[in-house]
């Protein structure tokens, strides 16, 4: 008896066996074409051992690309806004990139890998942008994604995994830091680097590699409560840390169809990522018209009063002009505060910040309430412990 | 003060030429730089053989602007017609031609011409005229920019949209219905002999990768017609001395007027300072300082050569990279030691424009093998004689002979420099079809392929126009969105050539437009 079987359209990655092993809910979501588990047992309990213990989160969806030539700084330098010869070999940096007009296509981590080498790290897929960004420079661009397979390893226990998984020297590598090391499972490139705002690693593999290393991990974490965490949990740590995510708090470029939703660095609070004195790069003209005439919008912290997470909430100035929207946004049990991610328009937000307003809708058994929050503008991360930087990291 | 410049034009065609001569009527120090070794780029004559002197490229002038006629005073700097109100005439082998002369049309007799297409065409051509009529201000006009709300946008856009609704709704209705189909259709619509298709069909699709059945070939027909030239609307012309007359006429304007033209002086590269055009580097390695680059090369070789990637978004690239400019038209000059015959023809009809296009399918069918890479069994060819009205470009009893041949596909799998004289037999023996005592008389010939094009005259593709004249390559999206009202991403740097609005045809309106905005954006 034959039975139908459907090609797969989303794939397991290199760490499924593992990671469907443990997913006790079967909640998965999809990522870049991938299966990623969104909860394994309960969002709050891997959130809080994200902020107290040592987690594991399968990263191997993330876009990879390795860009390497003798032209590669060049050609980086002329995708990125920030400067990328400023990034030393060894280091990770943020980065923001934009098209012509001056809008965000992605945000990403470039890893340094040497003098001529890098690995860019991305939500979107952007081979083709980067293959005609390239074009006139001596350099490759290649699709790693699947060549590379990597796991997040977050939590103030993190380091402490890592030296019972025998990583010699470990504790002395700092924030934005990548190195290789030899391992029971072979030499592995190891950043300190994460989407929750603390302590934290990422660990990038050889797919073959990617079994032995989730097990020897496990192993080495039992004392250190390592737990499988979802994407959801992540989604409440990198909010607490502050950081803004493609497709929640904005449109790429390339994504949005009306033409006015792209944002600039700007608009994104990025303007630090904006070097316009390193000769031209995609969007330069464009942002430094932008810097002349004003950007449209900011992007601001709030702390919004009340326990009422304000998820997709408008805000409003005086209780009556619309003048921006929340975009993500979370109770926060560490901090203790109901925290928003929020894009206003200018000038409410960066000069007008008082008088601000946020109007939630509260499902109370299927009975609709509506709140109005007043909001704080506060600087993000919202959460930021010493031992996200702190090198060597406490030992536990 | 002698080398020291406020403006360099890249490239001496007529184009460049007339941009230089309107910058330097207005004060401003201009310098052309040409690479080859005379000025006029494509516009140019030459010496095909001792005596012999032909238009090397193009050949008719049709499109030449009234205003840089007019405002540049070039009949007065020598331009002159060696014969206007060229007739064009539709040869069939039996000898039974259809002319056209002027707006009217003749025949032999109602095999040639039948009554119902006779009576067809007035109306047909007036109606066609009066689109072009519509069109035609926007040939001296910068185009509009689309979503801003700039005053001048939106009035540019206004008069436009004006200009049509003026057409009264029976008119305009027709013209949104034809604005985007193929010529063949609209022709089988009206007429049903095949030589008078044939030949209309030859003009919406010369200089174009289109066929007659191509979508757009209509509205390239209807640029055609926007030309007006030598007195009046969609006539054509020959300018006495050849091609070359109208550039040498222009070189001498701009000259006049204080403009410093060097020849055999390639440009490497564009620099930039500060994110500003600065000047140019020649092949030589000398360098030039200017406070604005205008060029009269092709976009992609102005953008991707000239000025290099490294300083243009990659958005902006990818749209210059996909402008669509391989170009299909070869150019055939003989040197002839007597007139040939042609089979039917008398007189003052030799003189004319002759079309061998004998029907549409023969057109198509031309165009079918150009879709694939490869040479037609049977071109199409626009023959004039010019010596006919120009005594001097031949020895006294002799003649040249000087045809454009579709399609020659710029991207020919065969590869040109092995399948040249192959094509060129294949053009000749299209002649002697209708000529046949051609090839007694042949002292001389050359084939300019697009590839030859490119070669010596530095088109993109060898690309008459320096790009597709069609819907997506035009007006506000000629070159391409971002670059065209002249200026470009680069400040400093502007477009002159036919490559920006409106485009190819010994025209010179893109190099008035050019003039026109910078004096109004760059103060001096």
């Amino acid at each position: 008896m034959s039975t139908m079987q459907a090609v797969k359209a989303v794939l397991g990655t290199p760490f499924h066996a593992r990671t469907s092993a443990l997913c006790r809910t079967n909640l998965w979501g999809r990522w870049a074409g991938y299966t990623a588990a969104e909860v394994y047992t309960e969002v709050e309990l891997e959130y809080f051992a994200i902020r107290n213990a040592a987690t594991l989160c399968d990263i191997s969806p993330m876009i990879k690309y390795r860009i390497a030539g003798t032209d590669a700084v060049a050609c980086l330098n002329r995708i990125m806004t920030r400067d990328v010869a400023k990034l030393a070999p060894g280091r990770v940096g943020y980065a923001v990139w934009c098209d012509g007009a001056g809008k965000v296509l992605d945000d990403g981590t470039l890893f340094r890998l040497g003098e001529d080498s890098f690995q860019l790290c991305a939500q979107e897929r952007h081979l083709e942008w980067l293959l005609d960004s390239a074009r006139g420079y001596d350099v490759s661009v290649e699709d790693q994604s699947e060549a590379i397979a990597a796991l997040a390893l977050q939590g103030p226990t993190s380091c402490e995994v890592l030296k019972a998984f025998g990583l010699a020297g470990i504790e002395q590598l700092k924030p934005y830091a990548h190195q290789s090391y030899e391992s029971v499972i072979g030499s592995l490139m190891v950043s300190r680097t994460g989407f929750t705002g603390d302590l934290g690693y990422e660990l990038w593999v050889r797919p073959e590699q990617a079994e032995a290393l989730w097990d020897r991990l496990v192993e080495a974490g039992r004392l250190y409560g390592i737990t499988p965490v979802g994407t959801r949990a992540l989604d409440l740590a990198r909010i607490e840390a502050g950081f803004i995510m493609t497709g929640a708090d904005f449109v790429a470029a390339a994504h949005a169809l009306r033409h006015s939703r792209g944002r600039s660095p700007f608009e994104l609070g990025l303007g630090r990522l904006v070097d316009f004195d390193k000769g031209h790069f995609n969007g330069r003209r464009a942002l430094l018209e932008e810097q002349r005439s004003g950007a449209r919008y900011c992007l601001v912290g709030l702390d919004v009063a009340g326990n009422k997470p304000a998820a997709g909430a408008l805000l409003y100035h005086g209780r009556k002009t619309e003048v921006g929207q929340i975009t993500s946004a979370m109770w926060s049990p560490t901090c203790k505060a109901n925290l928003a991610i929020a894009t206003l328009r200018r000038p409410y937000g960066e000069t007008v910040t008082e008088n601000l307003w946020t109007e939630i809708y509260v499902d109370k058994e299927l009975k609709w309430e509506r709140v109005k929050a007043r909001c704080k503008v506060v600087p993000r991360p919202f959460f930021d412990p010493p031992r996200r930087r702190a090198t060597p990291p406490l030992a536990f | 003060m002698a080398g020291h410049y406020d403006i360099i034009v890249i490239g001496a065609g007529h184009n460049g030429l007339t941009c230089a001569a309107y910058l330097a009527r207005a004060g401003r120090r201009v310098l052309v730089l040409e690479a080859a070794g005379q000025i006029g780029g494509a516009a140019v004559t030459s010496e095909l053989a001792p005596g012999f002197r032909v238009s090397t490229c193009a050949h008719i002038l049709h499109m030449l602007h009234p205003r840089v006629v007019r405002e540049l005073g070039l009949k007065g700097a020598g331009l002159d017609y060696a014969a206007r109100d060229l007739p064009t005439v539709a040869l069939d082998a039996e000898g039974r031609h259809l002319t056209f002369t002027g707006d009217g049309i003749a025949a032999q007799d109602t095999e040639a011409l039948s009554e119902a297409d006779r009576a067809a065409w007035p109306d047909f051509r007036a109606r066609l005229l009066r689109f072009a009529a519509a069109l035609r201000p926007m040939l001296a006009e910068v185009p509009p920019r689309l979503g801003t709300k700039h005053g001048g946008d939106t009035l540019a856009l206004g008069k436009l949209g004006w200009r049509l609704r003026r057409l009264g709704a029976e008119d305009l209705r027709e013209f949104l219905r034809i604005a985007g189909i193929n010529v063949a259709d609209l022709l089988e619509e009206n007429f049903e002999s095949e030589l008078l298709m044939g030949a209309m069909a030859f003009d919406a699709v010369l200089g174009t990768r289109l066929g007659p059945r191509s979508p757009g070939s209509l509205l390239s027909l209807l640029y055609r017609l926007t030309g007006r030239t030598a007195g009046g609307p969609a006539r054509l012309a020959l300018p006495k001395g050849g091609m070359g007359a109208v550039t040498t006429a222009l070189a001498r304007t701009a000259k006049a007027a204080g403009t410093e033209i060097r020849t055999d002086c390639p440009v490497a590269r564009i620099l930039v300072a500060g994110d500003r055009a600065a000047g140019v580097q020649l092949e030589s390695g000398e360098e030039i300082k200017a406070g604005l680059v205008i060029s009269n090369a092709d976009p992609q070789r102005t953008f991707l050569e000239l000025l290099g990637p490294r300083h243009l978004d990659t958005d902006f690239l990818r749209r210059v990279r996909n402008i669509r400019m391989r170009g299909t038209v070869a150019k055939l000059n003989l040197a002839l030691d007597g007139l040939p015959r042609f089979t039917g023809l008398e007189g003052a009809a030799l003189g004319g424009r002759l079309v061998i296009a004998p029907d549409l399918g023969y057109l198509e069918r031309a165009f079918d093998h150009a879709k694939y890479g490869e040479a037609p069994q049977a071109p199409a060819l626009e023959i004039t004689i010019p010596s006919l009205h120009d005594p001097g470009l031949a020895p006294e009893g002799q003649h040249v002979l000087s045809a454009n041949v579709i399609y020659a596909p710029y991207d020919l799998k065969a590869g040109w420099d092995a399948a040249r004289e192959g094509f060129a037999e294949q053009a000749i023996a299209a002649i002697a079809q209708y000529a046949p005592d051609l090839r007694q008389y042949i002292v001389a010939g050359q084939l300019l392929t697009p590839l030859d094009l490119e070669r010596e005259f530095r088109l993109t593709g060898g690309h008459w126009h320096h790009g597709e004249l069609a819907l997506d390559q035009l007006l506000m999206l000629r070159p391409v969105p971002g670059a065209a009202q002249y200026a470009t991403p680069l400040p400093g740097l502007y477009l002159c050539g036919a490559g920006a609005h409106p485009g190819g045809g010994v025209m010179g309106a893109a190099g008035m437009n050019a003039a026109r905005q910078v004096l109004a954006k760059e103060a001096a």
